[in-house]
């Protein structure tokens, strides 16, 4: 299997505080990929700068390679925001722009970086809102506002959003922690269904989660990697003491 | 019980203080509406809006010229200005390092606290003498000065409330900085921004001092923006202190003129505030 995203001797730091600490880790194409660990672990920080979302904090500085497609991200001539095209990310609380209505939220990317015709995109917008489950709850209110949906809509929402501008990496910062159990659970199936094309790689609280959408499993502690490999393995027979003890719920 | 009594005594003494007070803020107020609308009502007829002032011992006559003047002015200081404070707010929310900004944050209200007759000053030195005559160019500068400080540090305010969920949203779907910026994050802050600018034209709509040596003011129509113009506080203050009690009934209309548009820009600055709560 062809690793799409390869990270190499990571070091994240803001200011004083060094976040993340030398990390490699390698993620499978077409995969999901999750990662965990208790709160401030570096699990986001990792997260985010795999699009280079560091890039706006001006105390936070990177260290380290992380190649998509085996050419680092972090390169001298790379613009952050072709990255970032490639790279999509989805937020832990539901984020559509609330002066735009769904159908422009959906086609947002384009919308923003200049003109769309308008054929295509309503194009996009059916089929990106088909790919999350979304369009037979929407299709007859295409010009509301987005923040009339609930909230398990609105993230498929951002999630649809995120698919319409085709990136080849979704990030998914906690996706369904400000959701119910049945938002949950659409979500989660959604994931099961986007690995066919993306590449995902997930941070999670949530331990049973990990288990039901991941392929692999990274823990992280303390900024650092402590061990990662395939999920099942991770959940049933872990190698290093300190990932039992926290899947067991020992600590975290 | 006797404490108790007291305790209640006071109680109400001091709310008495605090109504009494209250009011006293607003009857100044009242008292220059009442009297501006009783000095100046009468006056106001069509010729008013129409005119431009009579000769002195003829009677009749508008201030027409001021009117337009003071609209042409507000016009090009908010052309200079509003760019300006708007796009400096960006660059502060959004931009700038942490020393520069405070440097250009401690710049812009020392700059709004500067006396307007100051302004009008600077105004005279940079373009009144170089160009060799007073000016409307040289009057729209210095209103201008006047409007960028209370135009930035209000769209700055505006921009940093946008929370940055928003900003990252936009970033992650690969739209670089400077569209964010001004699509999405002023877009969202669009409404506060909407209402600094109205306050700020209010402001500078109702300013003497930084006209009298800038755009000086005349009596009729002005037809080029590098002669003097005429503006509404202007003539107000030169027929105020004329001797003619003919251009002081003008000077009266022109001053209630001036009140209900300055009342009409504050009003619209609240309604757009409030819209920004609903939504």
């Amino acid at each position: 299997m062809n690793t799409k995203v390869k990270i190499e001797d990571l070091n994240v730091y803001f200011g004083q505080n060094h976040a993340v600490k030398e990390v490699t880790l390698g993620i499978p194409d077409n995969t999901v990929t999750a990662i965990i660990g208790p709160s401030g672990c570096g699990k986001s920080t990792v997260l985010r700068s795999i699009n280079r979302m560091h890039d706006l904090v001006p105390a936070a500085r990177v260290t380290g390679k992380i190649l998509l497609d085996g050419a680092d991200i972090y390169g001298k001539n790379v613009d952050p925001v072709s990255i970032r095209r490639k790279v999509g990310m989805v937020f832990q609380k539901p984020n559509p722009f609330p002066a735009m209505s769904i159908h422009d939220n959906v086609i947002a990317g384009y919308k923003l970086n200049g003109r769309v015709n308008r054929a295509e995109a309503d194009e996009i917008v059916e089929s990106s809102l088909k790919r999350v489950a979304l369009w037979d709850e929407v299709k007859d209110r295409l010009k509301h506002n987005a923040m009339d949906l609930s909230g398990g809509q609105q993230q498929r929402l951002c999630i649809a959003r995120t698919i319409a501008v085709k990136p080849e990496v979704i990030l998914m910062d906690e996706p369904a922690s400000a959701l119910d159990p049945i938002s949950t659970l659409k979500i989660e199936e959604l994931i099961e269904e986007l690995k066919e094309k993306y590449t995902i790689i997930i941070v999670t609280h949530n331990m049973q989660q990990a288990a039901r959408v991941s392929d692999y499993t990274a823990f992280f502690y303390l900024g650092e990697l402590i061990e990662c490999g395939e999920t099942k393995k991770i959940f049933t027979t872990p190698e290093i003491k300190q990932t039992e003890d926290y899947i067991t719920g020992r600590f975290g | 019980m006797k404490s108790l009594g007291f305790r209640k005594l006071k109680n109400a003494g001091m709310t008495l203080v605090m109504v009494a007070s209250t009011v006293a803020v607003l009857i100044p107020l009242i008292l220059i509406f009442v009297h501006i609308v009783r000095m100046g009502f009468s006056s106001i007829s069509l010729d008013f809006f129409t005119q431009i002032p009579k000769p002195t011992g003829e009677t009749g006559g508008g201030m027409a010229n001021g009117m337009a003047g003071s609209f042409i002015l507000i016009a090009m200081a908010s052309a200079l200005g509003i760019p300006i404070g708007i796009f400096g707010a960006i660059y502060l929310a959004e931009y700038g390092g942490k020393r520069i900004s405070n440097v250009i944050r401690f710049g812009a209200d020392v700059l709004s606290g500067i006396p307007s007759i100051i302004t009008g000053m600077v105004a005279y030195t940079l373009l009144v003498v170089p160009l060799k005559g007073f000016s409307a160019l040289a009057g729209a500068f210095a209103l201008a000065l006047i409007m960028i400080p209370i135009v930035l540090r209000t769209t700055e305010e505006q921009l940093k409330m946008v929370p940055d969920s928003l900003r990252e949203a936009s970033l992650a779907l690969g739209v670089p900085l400077w569209r964010t910026s001004l699509k999405v994050t002023l877009r969202s802050a669009m409404k506060g921004v909407m209402t600094g600018i109205l306050l700020a034209i209010a402001r500078i709509a109702g300013e003497t001092a930084p006209l009298l040596f800038t755009a000086l003011g005349n009596q009729f129509w002005s037809r080029k923006l590098n002669e003097p113009i005429a503006a509404m506080p202007l003539q107000i203050f030169s027929f105020a202190i004329s001797p003619y009690e003919d251009w002081h009934r003008l000077a009266w209309a022109g001053a209630l003129v001036l009140v209900t548009l300055m009342f009409g820009l504050s009003l619209s600055a609240r309604y757009f505030g409030r819209a920004k709560k609903q939504s």
